[in-house]
């Protein structure tokens, strides 16, 4: 090997004196490879006490618990899974401005022990930061099967940090750890960043740069020198713009450096610096495990359980029909069991409504109360059951390692349209078997960990079949096209994918445009997901909808229960109808009115038409209701332009209602064309009324706007929250609606010019 | 000892990374993964369409792109080196 190995000794680096004393409260952050059981080992520190919260700023999950050991409350914070502390994606950022910034008291480093080579690359850098640290030792179990077997204490040696070695699954170990942490927080000594070597080219320039920097005391607030000085020759964007809004005259000489050197080391060894930094990390960490920390008693050709399955799972031509299997039962599971409980709230809500209609005088209030509020808390926890189901799949799926699997078949087909081989999970739980909810399938593309494949993802799941549209289509399927039913349906499903995956490409070619993020992952070890840790996963993310999301949708349902019902009918209107009701009562024999009100018995045939024609009465005045409405007028007022697509103000208002949640749609079509109380699961009426006045090409134009035009503010509010930002929430509205429109609008006048000629 | 691209081994071939011709953000991606220069690798399979390639490496199973592989040179082991 003509490598030197690195050597190292503590630097003279800022020395901190912290040592907490009996009783007091210690910050612990706990931080490692994805896949090396942090979650894990933070679930078995911490226990149920855990709080779920958000980086500032950004939408990574910041996860925080405590533990008591002793006298001492240990506050853990589990830092986002991470590979490296580059400035290379948003999760390693957090992770280290939460070390540089907070400097905890001690950082538990958590090393896979049969991946200890690459996860000591992490730990390195920890070195370089000079944090105060204690290697959890994870898996020895599994790397012992393997037949790896690791000496704790030499490595600890070695390195000079406290080892322990545990199973954070089974949490052995876990009172060595907790004992170590105090241990090495009552030890004290703040952070002391270590001087790795990186070669004598790299070493130079650094030793050049030191001085310099801790003269003009540059960034000396936030990072040790030398560790600035190091990223500088990496090439760390983050610091080098904090560099330049401190100093930019010696910002520049360092750059400049950086520069110098990158030339050079292009020249001599046709390398570059970051390369040859990372090669020097491995080639300390090869050093150290080399000297009996490490031996290895393993047949390279035995195949462990985890890669026979892969054997079968990933076979080319096995491995697709498995995974479609798979997600056909989750999502059959998911959204048939979740049917019952869905069930339940929609009972619960009905009752109360009812009960409110009898209880409640007639007017706003209650109106509010039964439209307004009670609907609107039904509609927010109608779709918990949904996500739990639909996390709790997941979970299984991630936990288990076959989520990783599915990304590695499918992500060819999806980088043809910039996407991931991850983004099929949101795909297929917003609707791509018909019949899903985009609520949870924006939530899902969390498992995606590239920003711009993630956010062209999340913006076009919503144009899939949802569950809610279902009920739409089938009506007009019905009205249009009944003979060819089952085609129809099929077609759809086909259409979305189509579309969804053709905007997605629109999207990444334009707004999103850019390199794809590399790809480069693990595929973890299969293993048999915990309870706990299902149990957990699933908790947080349906109380964090109910919680962030819960509130927003209430207020949202309660403002378009109030389009849809304000300024109401004019007096003189309410009295021009109670007089047609009046001539009606009038007119018909008597007792049939009396009949009619009591509701008592057999109605005889006058008292039933009379019934007949006072309901057309209540249905015309919901209609002219709705007309007058704001819903209705901003519905009035597009028509001049809706009609491009062939929809007139009733389609427009039934739309705009459709914001609300699309099977909306139906009822509102319903009022509109004065059917009175339409049940979106029983819509023949409708039907028949909708093919009699509309041609089927307005049906088809109809059907296209529905499926791609704004998502439901649910799913917006939703996307407003995984994005972080509003700006994307209405992005998705404008959007979407422009584009169902434009989509809409070319079918009908195509459609009219084929049918014309 | 022949030195191939990576996105030319075949299933079950093993060999030793020689090189990674790539910096960058990619570069340091596959760095930190562990794979650099001196890691022994073998290609443990292909997805349904050749892409992307699953290589076990000591430890465990690592999915890359072709597009990454490209940048990555091995020396397998093979007929001309076996006894070396």
């Amino acid at each position: 090997m003509s490598r030197q190995s690195a050597e190292t000794a503590p630097a003279s680096g800022r020395i901190l004196p912290l040592t907490p004393a009996e009783g007091a409260r210690i910050t612990v952050a706990l931080a490692g490879n994805p896949n090396a059981g942090k979650t894990t080992l933070f679930n078995t520190l911490t226990g149920a006490r855990q709080h779920v919260g958000n980086y500032p700023g950004v939408t990574v999950e910041k996860k925080e618990g405590s533990y008591q050991h002793g006298s001492t409350q240990v506050h853990v914070v589990d830092l986002p899974g991470t590979y490296s502390l580059s400035a290379y994606s948003v999760e390693e950022v957090v992770a280290r401005d939460y070390l540089l910034n907070e400097r905890p008291e001690v950082v538990v480093n958590i090393a896979d022990a049969a991946n200890l080579e690459r996860n000591l690359y992490l730990t390195c850098q920890f070195l370089e930061m000079g944090a105060p640290m204690v290697i959890a030792l994870n898996m020895m179990d599994v790397a012992r099967d393997r037949g790896i077997e690791i000496d704790p204490a030499r490595l600890s040696a070695l390195i000079g940090v406290p080892v322990v070695p545990i199973i954070a699954r089974s949490g052995q170990g876990k009172a060595e750890l907790s004992q170590a942490v105090i241990e090495r927080a009552r030890a004290g000594g703040g952070w002391r960043p270590w001087d790795l070597s990186y070669g004598e080219d790299i070493d130079a320039v650094l030793l050049a740069m030191v001085p310099e920097i801790e003269e003009a005391g540059f960034l000396t607030s936030l990072y040790p020198a030398r560790w600035t000085a190091l990223k500088y020759l990496e090439g760390d964007a983050e610091v080098m713009a904090r560099g330049r809004q401190a100093d930019s005259a010696l910002a520049g000489r360092l750059e400049d450096a950086a520069r110098k050197l990158a030339a050079h080391l292009e020249q001599t060894i046709a390398t570059h610096p970051e390369a040859l930094i990372a090669d020097h990390r491995y080639g300390y960490i090869k050093s150290i495990l080399r000297q009996g920390v490490i031996s290895h008693h393993y047949d390279a050709d035995r195949l462990y359980l985890s890669d026979r399955i892969d054997k079968v799972v990933t076979n080319r031509f096995l491995g697709p029909l498995i995974m479609l299997a798979i997600l056909f039962i989750l999502y059959h599971l998911t959204f048939t069991y979740s049917k019952v409980p869905v069930g339940w709230f929609e009972s619960l809500f009905g009752w109360l409504g009812n009960a409110a209609d009898t209880l409640l005088p007639a007017g706003p209030v209650k109106s509010l109360l039964v439209a307004g509020v009670i609907h609107g808390v039904g509609g927010v926890l109608g779709f918990v059951p949904i996500i739990m189901f639909m996390f709790l799949g997941i979970a299984v799926l991630e936990d288990s390692g076959y989520l990783a699997r599915v990304a590695f078949m499918m992500d060819r087909v999806f980088r043809i349209f910039g996407l991931h081989g991850n983004s099929v999970m949101a795909y297929i739980v917003s609707g791509g078997i018909a019949g899903g909810c985009a609520v949870p399938g924006v939530m899902a593309t969390r498992t995606l960990k590239s920003p711009k494949e993630r956010m062209a993802t999340l913006l076009t799941v919503p144009m899939m079949n949802c569950g809610a549209k279902l009920p739409v289509m089938a009506l007009l399927t019905a009205a249009f096209f009944a003979a060819h039913e089952a085609q129809v349906m099929l077609g759809l499903t086909l259409l979305a994918w189509t579309v969804s995956l053709l905007v997605a490409k629109l999207l990444r070619s334009t707004i999103l445009r850019g390199a794809s993020t590399p790809f480069v992952m693990e595929l973890p070890p299969y293993r048999l997901p915990t309870f706990k840790g299902l149990a957990i996963h699933t908790w947080e993310r349906t109380w964090q909808y109910v919680r962030k999301a819960g509130t927003v949708i209430l207020g949202i349902s309660i403002l378009l229960w109030a389009m849809m019902t304000f300024p109401g009918l004019p007096a003189a209107e309410q009295a021009r109808f109670a007089a047609q009701r009046e001539t009606a009562r009038a007119g018909a024999p008597a007792g049939a009115p009396a009949q009619v009100e009591t509701g008592a018995g057999e109605l005889s045939p006058a008292a039933r038409e009379l019934k007949q024609q006072l309901l057309a009465i209540d249905a015309a005045q919901a209609q002219q209701a709705l007309r007058l409405s704001i819903a209705g007028r901003i519905g009035t007022a597009l028509e001049k332009v809706s009609r491009l697509a062939g929809f007139d103000w009733r389609t427009n208002i039934a739309l705009v209602g459709g914001f609300a949640a699309k099977e909306v749609v139906v009822s509102t079509l319903g009022t509109a064309y004065s059917l009175g109380n339409v049940d979106p699961e029983e819509s023949t009426p409708l039907a028949t009324t909708l093919a009699r006045s509309w041609t089927p090409l307005m049906g088809l134009a109809a059907m296209v706007f529905i499926m791609f035009y704004s998502p439901c503010f649910v799913t917006v509010v939703c996307i407003v929250r995984e994005t972080g930002s509003w700006k994307w929430g209405l992005f998705s509205i404008a959007f979407n609606t422009l584009f169902a429109f434009t989509l809409a609008t070319a079918v009908y006048q195509l459609g009219s010019l084929v049918w014309a000629g | 000892m022949p030195r191939v691209n990576l996105r030319l081994m075949k299933k079950n071939q093993t060999g030793t990374i020689a090189a990674i011709k790539v910096g960058g953000d990619m570069g340091r991606r596959i760095r930190e993964m562990g794979l650099v220069p001196g890691t022994r690798i073998t290609v443990q399979g292909r997805a349904p369409l050749y892409d992307p390639v699953a290589l076990r490496v000591m430890g465990g199973t690592l999915a890359l792109r072709n597009n990454e592989a490209d940048h990555i040179e091995v020396e397998v082991d093979g007929a001309g080196g076996a006894g070396a």
